[in-house]
């Protein structure tokens, strides 16, 4: 009983509250890739764990498209990475995650208020790239005191970001996790997200982006939603958890959700509206659309130099970001010399599997890790 | 990891090879070699292995590994990029040991290769006297879940050499953890080979 009691506050203490930090006031703005300027810039975030007195044992968690700062404690979106004893040891190491900028769950993007108008910016906001995202970042880190981060990771566009350090910062990080991503977006990556952003832009609630104070659009972010949601899944996937089962609660019209898997999207969709932006949407779609973190650099150039050790993961079944794209990585940091693992996990989740198969990515994290931070500390393997 | 467990295979295996030399192991499987050979050689070393598990082993001893299929080649590597590259019990075990053979030698300057002897004496018996698949310690598989796709000996890995100009170093034969010295591709179990690029005798320009 008093176990689980002291297993409990340890959790409570190791949840984080969201913290925010402010810089970039005017007129010292950030200066972005497109040469705009964006500022005071407001970053939300959490951190895990307690940061050692060498300030060598900080970890960056970066999110996808739709996450957040919330990734470890109780509703965390990588709560099974990220804890005590877990992948992200939060007993060894101190994990910190930020919501990216153009976001909407606390750091600034279109919806926050322009102090200029002192209205949301709107379709106002400056377009935004990953590298400004982790410039952004970067700054955070600064902001903590760390000079070095022994680990940045993340999946799907979190592992677009890690490679963005990778190539700005390599000289700030001792390793790097790029989950079940690519080093530039193809053209099927983009027209999804194209067809989710003309779902958006075509609901007349959308108003060219100003709609803040009146009714959002909902209808439209939810369909861009539900498009995302089927390339996240695996026809094996899909097929296992809906079947061709009709929902017992199917509505009296020809056209309704009658199938499970309708039922699904539909259910996704309308959640999602609930807690995101469709701005922040149309704005992280186009930064991930424009990533190529080659940028007319050749393969063999772009991670030259590098000292940092890379874990490169993938998924079998992850169409939207085939293995491929992850062994061109791997080609890329082999010709460069960089010091790389690669493991394709054997699962049948789609690009979701990065979120679920935390188990296997577990193993080869928990190990990487200690090979990384022993490295550091001069322990012999 | 004690003296005392180390393979025969894997004694003659990191005799070769010099210190500090850079190595990659090609079907490195659970990483027992390239752990050796960081920690007896100091070597640099990567592995390439195409099991998932296998992989997950090798992570866990702080291995830096890439699961690939060998079958696919090494374009990502320039010629010459390894002092050695490592082919143990792995060119049986490929699609095309042919196209695998030369891709190591490209890749390394030196390449060890090691594989069981099909023609060895009691599976010479096994197919006489049974009349049978032999099933035998170097191996040890039934024809129906074997892994190995190339059944070969050692004076056909010789003579294989030779066709393809290959220069053989040097060698060893295994029989039982201890090496033989007479009638290796009757009484061996194992054969170690280290190969390299044959080099071509040009005649020197006459001086003018």
């Amino acid at each position: 009983m008093e176990a689980i009691h002291l297993a409990t506050i340890n959790q409570a203490l190791q949840d984080s509250e969201i913290k925010h930090f402010t810089f970039a006031n005017p007129p010292e703005e950030l200066t972005l890739e497109s040469g705009e300027k964006l500022g005071p810039i407001t970053l939300a975030y959490e951190t895990y764990g307690e940061l050692n007195a060498q300030k060598s044992n900080a970890i960056l968690v970066l999110h996808a498209l739709s996450g957040d700062a919330h990734a470890g404690g109780a509703d965390g979106w990588w709560d099974s990475l990220i804890g005590p004893g877990k992948g992200l040891d939060t007993n060894k190491y101190f994990v910190i995650c930020s919501n990216v900028i153009g976001g909407c769950q606390g750091s600034i993007g279109p919806s926050s208020i322009n102090p200029k108008t002192c209205k949301p910016y709107g379709a106002d906001f400056p377009l935004i790239t990953v590298g400004d995202m982790v410039n952004a970042q970067a700054r955070l880190i600064d902001h903590l005191g760390i000079e070095k981060l022994l680990a940045v990771i993340g999946g799907s566009m979190g592992g677009m970001q890690a490679l963005q350090w990778m190539v700005s910062y390599p000289e700030r990080i001792r390793s790097a996790i790029p989950i079940a991503t690519t080093l530039k977006h193809t053209p099927q990556q983009i027209a999804f997200n194209e067809v989710g952003r003309q779902a958006i832009m075509a609901d007349p609630d959308w108003k060219k982006g100003h709609y803040y104070g009146s009714t959002v659009p909902a209808k439209g972010l939810a369909v861009a939603r539900m498009i995302g949601h089927i390339t996240y899944m695996s026809d094996a996937s899909m097929a296992e958890k809906f079947g061709r089962r009709l929902r017992e609660d199917k509505e009296p019209f020809k056209f309704g959700a009658e199938f499970e898997v309708e039922g699904y999207l539909h259910y996704r969709g309308d959640n999602f509206v609930k807690r995101f932006d469709a701005n922040s949407y149309l704005y992280i779609t186009k930064a991930i659309d424009y990533f190529n973190i080659l940028n007319g650099k050749n393969l063999a150039n772009i991670f030259s130099g590098l000292k940092a050790k890379v874990l490169v993961i993938s998924f079998k079944s992850d169409w939207l970001y085939p293995s491929y794209q992850s062994q061109e990585i791997v080609k890329a940091c082999k010709l460069a010399g960089v010091d790389t693992t690669y493991c394709e996990i054997n699962s049948t989740y789609g690009h979701d599997a990065f979120l679920l198969e935390t188990e296997q990515e577990t193993q080869l994290i928990k190990h990487f890790l200690n090979t990384a931070s022993n490295a550091h500390n001069g322990v012999k393997q | 990891m004690k003296q005392a467990t180390i393979k025969t295979e894997h004694k003659i295996i990191l005799n070769w090879i010099n210190k500090d030399a850079s190595v990659l192991d090609l079907g490195c499987g659970d990483g027992e070699l390239l752990a050796l050979l960081i920690n007896e050689k100091q070597a640099q070393v990567q592995g390439i292995e195409l099991s998932e598990t296998a992989i997950h082993r090798c992570v866990a001893q702080g291995l830096s590994v890439f699961q690939q299929d060998i079958d696919t080649g090494l374009s990502e590597y320039a010629d010459n990029s390894f002092d050695y590259v490592i082919l143990n019990q792995t060119l049986q075990q490929v699609k095309k040991p042919d196209f695998a053979l030369k891709e190591a030698l490209r890749v390394g300057k030196k390449v060890i290769v090691g594989f069981p002897n099909f023609v060895q004496a009691s599976a010479r018996l096994q197919i006489f006297f049974k009349g049978k698949v032999p099933v035998t310690k170097a191996l040890p598989y039934e024809w129906y879940d074997t892994p190995n796709l190339h059944f070969l000996g050692i004076a056909d890995f010789k003579e294989y050499c030779k066709k393809r100009n290959i220069q053989i170093e040097n060698s060893a034969f295994i029989r039982k953890n201890s090496r033989v010295k007479l009638f290796p591709n009757l009484f061996a179990e194992i054969g170690l080979f280290v190969c390299s690029k044959q080099v071509s005798y040009q005649k020197k320009p006459a001086l003018q």
